[in-house]
């Protein structure tokens, strides 16, 4: 694989990409612990609505597809960037970030939706830890369009050669872990219903 | 990179001016502001540190005053817990926690043959995050009205904030909403920080420099460092519900809705117990670095040490519910909590039989660094015993909320963490300064905060063993409690006593004339084979390292009978200035965006109290701090 150059680390491994590494896994514990606050108080809310009232599992289904299939996408910027593809380059890096926009707007309608069905964050125990559950997941999602966009003005201006692709690859470490959080997040809220 | 240099001589003239112009700026309050040399980033962080060393020691005397005799009236039950609450937390965030990052910065790099930190900038920014952090969270103080009529704005639900205690029901005003912000800001400042020396210390290592040849110290680094990384997530998570509770009306914690308190308590433990050994384990680490060189023998059982520490480690993360015994988790649980916090004790006590066996036949040399490191062993002993007093679960029920786990805590944190802590400023401090700390001056210290320690806190211990409940503001008199109390609250005074001596010593040092020497304690590890203090680019060579303990060997061989001999002409002489001085060398530019991006912190945290535009406000700043930070060159 290419990587930008760096000085010989004892691990192999670059820098940045350790700390990447590094970063993703106390993200677990991070969403470990929201999940678990979820799981904790599932059943537990004394007033509706309740999960099932609300959820619209087709239409989450499509936006959970979306973003499983920006992480495709994402894998097509880096292999582009690696091959020195500046074309494939733009076109992959923008399509991940519309698909990433697509998906948060796919909650933001879901949010609104829920809300004018009755649920808040002070509602009841339900709203309160969906919300902010996937609140932070969305959080992130948007941090990492924040990202591809950046990555993406930058590769207009031609400042992300081939010379530069861990930029993409550490990008694409942080959006690939979103997308699997994702998935964590989708089965065990939406899917397995008690 | 220098890559000029082999192709043109102007370019090493144009090199030296450069590097010139570069130790110029070494000078001057904007260095130091936008610096990313880990040396002074360790300075600034262990001055900032004992500043507020001093602020929660004031906030303690004040405590002892108002409990040092019955019926007290110094300070009012609302401004009682408002202070309690900031000591405990200055003391575990912005005094244990920063001075341990003080000691990781100035020495990891140099311990294992780097000329930094694997990120500079991040590095600076971790500091600048403490410090906004600090002052954030202190700014409460004038959120009350007028503080000059003692009209206080701090938190008041206890550095462990108990919900529902903390619910804007209980606790109005802004004081918990800082507090929890607070701890968010410097959680950012520690994981920033733990990430950095995990990659400095996997990925930075001098040729030779094997994890087994890795001075202790920078082994308790890494695994602090873990535990950082692992711990601060769960707090925040927490601190980010207690927030939702608070502003937004969540329900996280409330029981009206079917929320339980007690997931607060789960999460807090679930990070606090790691958090105690973030506290400890550096000093544990400093220990054992200042007991070989007083000793003049090798640490005893070097991967026993290693291996105990990482077993605490693992170990902590499953025995936080012996915080919880009273709180009816049931005859199960308390028992396997129980069972593993007695566990834990064991690679506790190998490191204590190890640092003991350390001592033992060693040519000892009785100076200020090992005295305190000496009080650590002693102290820290008695504080794990204590612990182990309260993992038996009837035993904790009487103990639960009373000053003998006031006693144990301070046993462990003040003699524990705080001694290790002090052996390792008066063993460093002519490293980075070049000034040694005067001798007499440290032993009037550390006597005076070992008896001071002592008489404050061994009372306490029987306080709690006669029934004197914690957090209360006051007692009335003839319950056995007012002569205890008048004991502690002098030995407190006697601690003050001795922080006062140390000011002395460093303001005294400061104006001595001669220069400390680069090796003057007869050091066994890299940093002591460099000059005091050591010049921005710590190494002009990046050395090889051949065994633990490579300087020592550099210095000394083994007769037959295995005492140390002098090498003739050995590594143990200066080296000469004028050999290779360091021109050419490489060092990353300083930068201010570091500290335009912390500054977007505490602005952020601001308006989610008071106003969304000011979030903007501060968002806006962490954006021009992050941009300018990406888009600038790392190095020129």
């Amino acid at each position: 694989m290419q990587h930008a150059p760096a000085l010989a680390t004892n691990t192999g491994l670059d820098n940045r990409k350790l700390l990447m590494w590094l970063f993703l896994a106390s993200e677990c514990l991070f969403f470990g612990s929201l999940i678990g606050a979820y799981l904790l108080y599932r059943d537990r809310s004394v007033a509706g609505p309740y999960p099932e009232d609300l959820f619209d599992i087709p239409f989450t289904s499509v936006s959970a597809f979306i973003l499983l299939m920006s992480s495709v996408t994402m894998v097509l910027a880096l292999a582009a960037i690696q091959r020195g593809d500046q074309h494939g380059l733009r076109v992959w890096l923008f399509t991940t970030a519309f698909l990433g926009i697509l998906f948060v707007s796919g909650q933001a309608f879901e949010f609104t939706e829920f809300n004018r069905e009755g649920l808040s964050l002070s509602t009841n125990l339900f709203g309160t830890t969906f919300f902010v559950l996937t609140g932070f997941h969305g959080a992130h999602v948007t941090v990492g369009v924040l990202i591809l966009m950046s990555l993406f003005v930058m590769a207009l201006r031609g400042r992300l050669t081939r010379a530069e692709s861990l930029h993409v690859e550490l990008a694409g470490l942080y959006w690939h872990f979103v997308d699997i959080v994702w998935i964590v997040i989708f089965t065990l809220v939406y899917l397995i219903q008690p | 990179m220098a890559r000029a240099i082999e192709e043109r001589p102007s370019a090493i003239l144009e090199a030296m001016r450069q590097l010139r112009e570069d130790a110029a700026s070494y000078r001057g309050i904007w260095s130091w502001i936008t610096t990313v040399d880990h040396k002074r980033i360790g300075i600034m962080y262990g001055v900032t540190a004992l500043a507020f060393f001093v602020l929660g020691g004031i906030e303690a005397l004040l405590i002892r005053l108002q409990l040092a005799t019955p019926n007290g009236e110094v300070l009012t039950p609302d401004q009682y817990n408002r202070i309690f609450t900031m000591h405990g937390t200055t003391m575990i965030f912005l005094v244990v926690m920063p001075l341990s990052a003080a000691f990781f910065n100035l020495l990891t790099p140099l311990m294992i043959g780097a000329r930094d930190v694997a990120f500079p900038r991040l590095n600076a920014f971790s500091y600048w995050v403490f410090l906004a952090g600090g002052l954030f969270m202190n700014a409460s103080f004038f959120t009350g009205g007028n503080i000059l009529q003692g009209e206080l704005g701090a938190p008041d639900a206890g550095w462990f904030g108990y919900a529902p205690l903390t619910l804007s029901r209980f606790s109005p005003g802004e004081g918990v909403d800082f507090w929890a912000l607070g701890l968010l800001i410097l959680g950012v400042s520690s994981m920033a920080a733990g990430f950095n020396f995990i990659v400095t210390i996997l990925n930075m290592r001098a040729p030779g420099m094997t994890l087994f040849r890795m001075p202790l110290f920078v082994w308790m680094t890494l695994v602090t460092s873990f535990l950082i990384v692992f711990a601060m997530p769960v707090i925040t998570v927490a601190l980010f519900q207690l927030l939702f509770d608070r502003l937004y009306d969540a329900n996280f914690f409330n029981v009206d809705k079917g929320g339980t308190p007690l997931l607060w308590q789960h999460m807090f433990w679930l990070f606090g117990h790691p958090e105690v050994y973030i506290l400890i384990l550096p000093a544990m680490g400093i220990v054992s670095e200042v007991l070989p060189t007083f000793a003049r023998k090798p640490l005893f059982g070097y991967p026993f040490v290693v291996f105990s520490g990482i077993a605490i480690a693992f170990m902590s993360w499953g025995v936080w519910a012996h915080h919880m015994y009273t709180t009816g988790l049931g005859a199960v649980a308390n028992s396997a909590f129980g069972v593993s916090t007695i566990l834990i004790a064991i690679p506790t006590g190998v490191k204590i039989f190890n640092w003991m066996a350390t001592l033992w036949g060693g040519s000892i040399s009785i100076k200020t660094p090992l005295l305190f490191a000496a009080g650590f062993i002693a102290m820290f002993t008695i504080g794990g015993l204590t612990g182990v007093t309260h993992s038996v679960v009837p035993s904790d029920y009487q103990q639960q909320d009373t000053y003998y786990i006031v006693a144990h805590f301070h046993q462990v944190l003040f003699g524990g963490a705080i001694f290790g802590l002090f052996a390792g400023i008066y063993y460093w401090y002519p490293k980075f300064t070049g000034k040694m700390l005067y001798e007499g001056l440290g032993q009037l210290q550390f006597w005076t905060m070992f008896i001071g320690f002592n008489v404050t806190f061994q009372p306490m211990m029987i306080l709690g063993l006669i029934g004197m409940p914690r957090r209360i503001y006051s007692y009335p008199g003839g319950q056995g409690f007012d002569i205890w109390n008048l004991v502690a609250t002098v030995g407190a005074f006697l601690i003050a006593f001795s922080v006062l001596v140390f000011i002395i010593n460093v303001i005294a040092s400061s104006r001595r004339k001669e220069k400390a020497e680069a090796d003057p304690w007869d050091g066994r590890t890299l940093e002591w084979s460099l000059p005091s203090p050591v010049p921005p680019y710590n190494f002009k060579e990046i050395p090889t390292v051949h065994a633990l303990d490579d300087f020592w060997h550099q210095k000394y061989a083994e007769d037959e009978r295995g005492r140390p001999v002098p090498v003739v002409a050995g590594g143990s002489e200066e080296e000469e200035e004028e050999h290779g001085d360091g021109h050419g060398i490489h060092m990353p530019s300083p930068s201010f965006f570091p500290l335009i991006a912390a500054t977007g912190l505490p602005i952020i945290a601001t308006g989610l109290i008071y106003d969304p535009a000011i979030v903007a406000v501060g968002a806006a700043v962490l954006m021009v701090g992050i941009y300018g930070w990406a888009l600038e060159p790392a190095t020129e």
